[in-house]
C-alpha cells in the first residue's frame, strides 16, 4: 500500500532525529510537552539570573553574593548596600522584567490577531501613540474629572493605544490587505505620532520637556513601588485572559474561515485580546516610555522554542521578553562605563538589525 | 424520511458587497447518509454557496437542519452542526498536525470531549497520517497538508461536512481513500456530507447526488448517470465531450475538445 506515512508504520513519527521517532503520537506528544514546559523553566531561570545581574550591575558593583545576601535579609545588610539595591536597583530590575513581560505579550498576541509576523507594539505605531497620549496628559494637563491624578496619564497612554490599535484592526480587515500594507500602515502611524509628540514638546514646559525626553528613549531610571505595583497587577489579570484564549489563538494560526468553523467567534476574540494589547502597551509607555523591538523580537524567540500552541508560546514569549529586558538593561549600563544609557536606545540597536533581517527573509521565502 | 429531516436550503442569496453571486437558490431533500457532488466552472459560486452553508458569510433565505433554521444559531452551536474545510490549503505554521486537530476540537469552550487527544489520534489514523502527527505543518508537501485540514473537520464530528476540493492537491491513491472515506462517514455516523469536485468521474463514482452550479444557479441536480450528460459538460463547461461506462459499470468522462464560444 502506498501512504503519505508509508515510510514508517502507522502511529510513528517520521521527523528525522526526533527524539519522539518510534513513539506512538500520544507518548510523543506527552513528551513534547514535558520538554517545552522544561524549556519555560529554562527561560524563567535565565529570567530571574539576568535580574541578579541587572542589580549587581552599576557605578557602584556589587557582587551577585552580596545582592543577595541584601534580597534575602535587608536587615542585616550594610546601609549603603541597602539603599542602592532595595531602593535603586531592585525597582528598576523589576520594572525591566515587567516591561518586558507586557510588551511581549502584547507583541504576541499581536502577531497571531492580525496574522503578522512583523507586528508588535513599536513597529506598528502602537507605543508611539501611547506617548502621545501621555505627553497630552503631561503637557496639556487634560485629565479625567474625578480619576486620581497618577491614573491620568496610563489611562491617556491606554485610550490612544487602544484607538491605533482599532485603527490597525479595521486596515487589516481591509480586502486585499497584505503584511507589508499593514507595516507601511504601522511605519505612518510611528511617524504621525512622532511629529504629534514633537510638536507637544515645542509648546512644553521646560519641566514638563525634561519628562518627555524620558518618554522618546525609554527609561527604567523612574521605577517607584507604587507603578511596579500597577503593572504587575496588569499582568497578573491579562496573562491569565490571554492563556484562557490560547486554544482559539491557537486555532486561528490555522486561518480565519477554519477557526470561525470551529465554532470561535472571531470578533470578540480579536477586540479582547486588542484590548489586552492596549491596556499592557498603554502601562507600559506611562511608565517606561516607548521601548522598541522587545514586543517583536520575544514572540519570534518563543516561537522557535516552543512553536506555536498558545499555551507555551504566550508564557515563552512573556518570560523572553523579561529576559531580553533585563539583559538590555545591563547593557545600558555597561555600554558606556559610568553612564546610564535611556534602555530603549539598547532594544532598539538589537532590534533594527533583527527586524531588517526578517524583512529580507521574508522576500526569500515562498510565503 | 419525513420531509422535517435532512438538510434544506430554500430562497438563499449570497452576495459579496452589492454583488449577487448565488439569487434564490433552492435544494432540498439532502439527507442524512449521503455524499453530495457539488459540480461546476471555475466561478460558478460553490464557495460561496458551501461558505454561506457554513455560516460565514452573510445570506439572505433559509437553511434548515432537520427542519430547523440554522441562522439564528451562535458560533459554537453552529459549528457542533457545520463542519467547512476550506478550498485553500492551510499555512504553514508551527504547529504539528496533531497539535492542530486538537484545537480544531478544543477551541469550541462547549466542546465535551472526553479524550481529545485519544479522538484526534484516530481520526489521522483513518485518513493514513498517524505517522505525520508530530510533524510540523510548516514541513509538509501540499497534499499532506490537504489531508490534516481534513483531520481539523473530521474531528469535530459535525452532522453536515462541508468539503471545498478536498482531493484537489491529492494523488490518485489519497483522492480515493478521501472519498472512500466521506461515504463511509456519512453512513458510519448518518451525516450530510456535501463536497465540492473538478474531478466529474470521481464524483460520479463516489458521491450519490451531483448538483451542477453555475453562474450561481443548478443546472442539473440528480443520481450521477442522469446528472452527467455530453449535453450539460456543452452547456455548462464549453466543451465536447464524451460520457461512457467503464466495464465495472461507472461513469467515465472523456473531454474531447473545448468548443469556441
Ligand atoms: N471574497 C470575495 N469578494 C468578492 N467577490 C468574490 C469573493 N470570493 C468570490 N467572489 C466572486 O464570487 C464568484 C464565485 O466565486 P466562488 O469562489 O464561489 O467560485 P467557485 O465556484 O468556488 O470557483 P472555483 O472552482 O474557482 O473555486 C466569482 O465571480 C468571484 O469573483
Ligand atoms: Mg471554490
Amino acid at each position: 500500500m502506498t501512504g503519505l506515512s508509508s515510510q514508517a508504520p502507522p502511529g510513528q513519527s517520521l521527523r528525522p532525529g526526533a527524539a519522539s521517532a518510534g513513539m506512538p503520537p500520544i507518548e510523543a506528544y506527552a513528551r513534547r510537552q514535558r520538554r517545552r514546559l522544561a524549556l519555560l523553566a529554562g527561560l524563567l531561570a535565565i529570567m530571574l539570573a539576568g535580574m541578579l545581574v541587572d542589580i549587581a550591575t552599576g557605578p557602584s558593583g556589587l557582587s551577585i553574593g552580596a545582592v543577595l545576601h541584601t534580597l534575602m535579609d535587608p536587615a542585616a545588610a550594610d546601609a549603603g548596600i541597602r539603599v542602592i539595591v532595595w531602593e535603586v536597583r531592585l525597582p528598576a530590575a523589576l520594572m525591566a522584567v515587567l516591561v518586558g513581560a507586557a510588551l511581549a505579550l502584547a507583541g504576541a498576541e499581536m502577531q497571531t490577531i492580525l496574522n503578522n509576523p512583523m507586528a508588535s507594539p513599536f513597529t506598528l505605531g502602537v507605543s508611539s501613540a501611547s506617548a502621545f497620549g501621555a505627553a497630552l496628559s503631561i503637557v496639556l494637563g487634560l485629565a479625567i474629572p474625578g480619576l486620581p491624578a497618577n491614573w491620568n496619564l496610563p489611562l491617556f497612554a491606554f485610550l490612544l493605544a487602544f484607538g491605533s490599535v482599532l485603527l490597525l484592526q479595521g486596515l487589516a480587515r481591509l480586502r486585499g490587505t497584505g503584511v507589508e500594507t499593514l507595516v507601511l500602515f504601522g511605519i505612518a502611524m510611528v511617524f504621525t505620532f512622532n511629529a504629534l509628540v514633537a510638536l507637544i514638546q515645542f509648546v512644553a514646559s521646560q519641566e514638563a520637556l525634561q519628562q518627555l525626553v524620558f518618554w522618546s528613549m525609554g527609561s527604567l531610571a523612574r521605577a517607584t513601588w507604587a507603578k511596579l505595583g500597577v503593572l504587575a497587577a496588569v499582568l497578573v489579570v491579562m496573562v491569565p485572559l490571554a492563556l484562557r484564549d490560547s486554544w482559539q489563538m491557537t486555532a486561528l494560526r490555522l486561518g480565519e474561515d477554519r477557526a470561525r468553523s470551529f465554532g470561535i467567534a472571531l470578533g470578540r476574540l480579536r477586540f479582547a485580546s486588542l484590548l489586552r494589547v492596549s491596556v499592557l502597551t498603554g502601562t507600559s509607555v506611562a511608565f517606561v516610555g516607548t521601548i522598541g523591538f522587545i514586543g517583536l523580537v520575544a514572540p519570534h524567540i518563543a516561537r522557535l522554542l516552543v512553536g506555536e500552541d498558545h499555551r507555551f508560546y504566550l508564557p515563552a514569549s512573556v518570560l523572553t521578553g523579561a529576559g531580553l529586558m533585563s539583559l538590555a538593561s545591563v547593557g545600558s549600563k555597561l555600554i558606556v562605563p559610568g553612564t546610564l544609557l535611556p534602555v530603549g536606545i539598547i532594544t532598539s540597536l538589537i532590534g533594527i538589525p533583527f527586524f531588517v533581517a526578517l524583512i529580507l527573509s521574508r522576500r526569500g521565502s515562498l510565503g | 424520511m419525513n420531509a422535517a429531516s435532512g438538510l434544506d436550503i430554500a430562497g438563499l442569496s449570497v452576495g459579496y458587497g452589492t454583488r449577487r453571486i448565488i439569487d434564490k437558490l433552492d435544494l432540498g431533500g439532502i439527507s442524512a447518509s449521503s455524499v453530495t457532488a457539488l459540480v461546476g466552472p471555475n466561478a460558478a459560486g460553490k464557495t460561496t454557496l458551501l461558505r454561506a452553508l457554513a455560516g460565514l458569510i452573510p445570506s439572505r433565505g433559509s437553511i434548515r437542519l432537520d427542519g430547523r433554521e440554522l441562522a439564528g444559531l451562535d458560533a459554537v452551536s453552529y459549528a457542533r452542526e457545520v463542519a467547512y474545510m476550506p478550498q485553500t490549503l492551510p499555512p504553514r505554521v508551527a504547529l504539528s498536525v496533531f497539535e492542530a486537530t486538537l484545537s480544531a476540537l478544543q477551541s469550541s469552550p462547549t466542546a465535551q470531549d472526553v479524550d481529545p487527544k485519544q479522538k484526534s489520534l484516530d481520526v489521522l489514523q483513518r485518513l493514513g497520517i498517524a505517522g505525520l502527527a508530530m510533524r510540523g505543518l510548516d514541513e509538509l508537501s501540499g497534499g499532506q497538508r490537504q489531508l490534516a485540514a481534513l483531520a481539523q473537520c473530521l474531528v469535530r464530528e459535525p452532522r453536515v461536512l462541508l468539503l471545498d476540493e478536498p482531493t484537489s492537491a491529492l494523488d490518485i491513491h489519497h483522492q480515493l481513500t478521501v472519498m472512500k472515506l466521506a461515504g463511509e462517514v456519512a453512513r458510519e455516523r448518518g451525516i450530510i456530507v456535501i463536497v465540492v469536485l473538478h474531478d466529474i468521474a470521481l464524483a460520479a463514482r463516489w458521491c450519490d447526488r451531483i448538483v451542477v452550479l453555475s453562474q450561481g444557479h443548478i443546472v442539473t441536480d440528480g443520481a450521477p448517470a442522469q446528472a452527467i450528460t455530453p449535453g450539460m459538460l456543452a452547456e455548462v463547461y464549453g466543451v465536447e465531450a464524451r460520457v461512457e461506462r467503464c466495464s465495472r459499470g461507472f461513469v467515465q468522462v472523456m473531454v474531447d475538445r473545448a468548443l469556441a464560444d
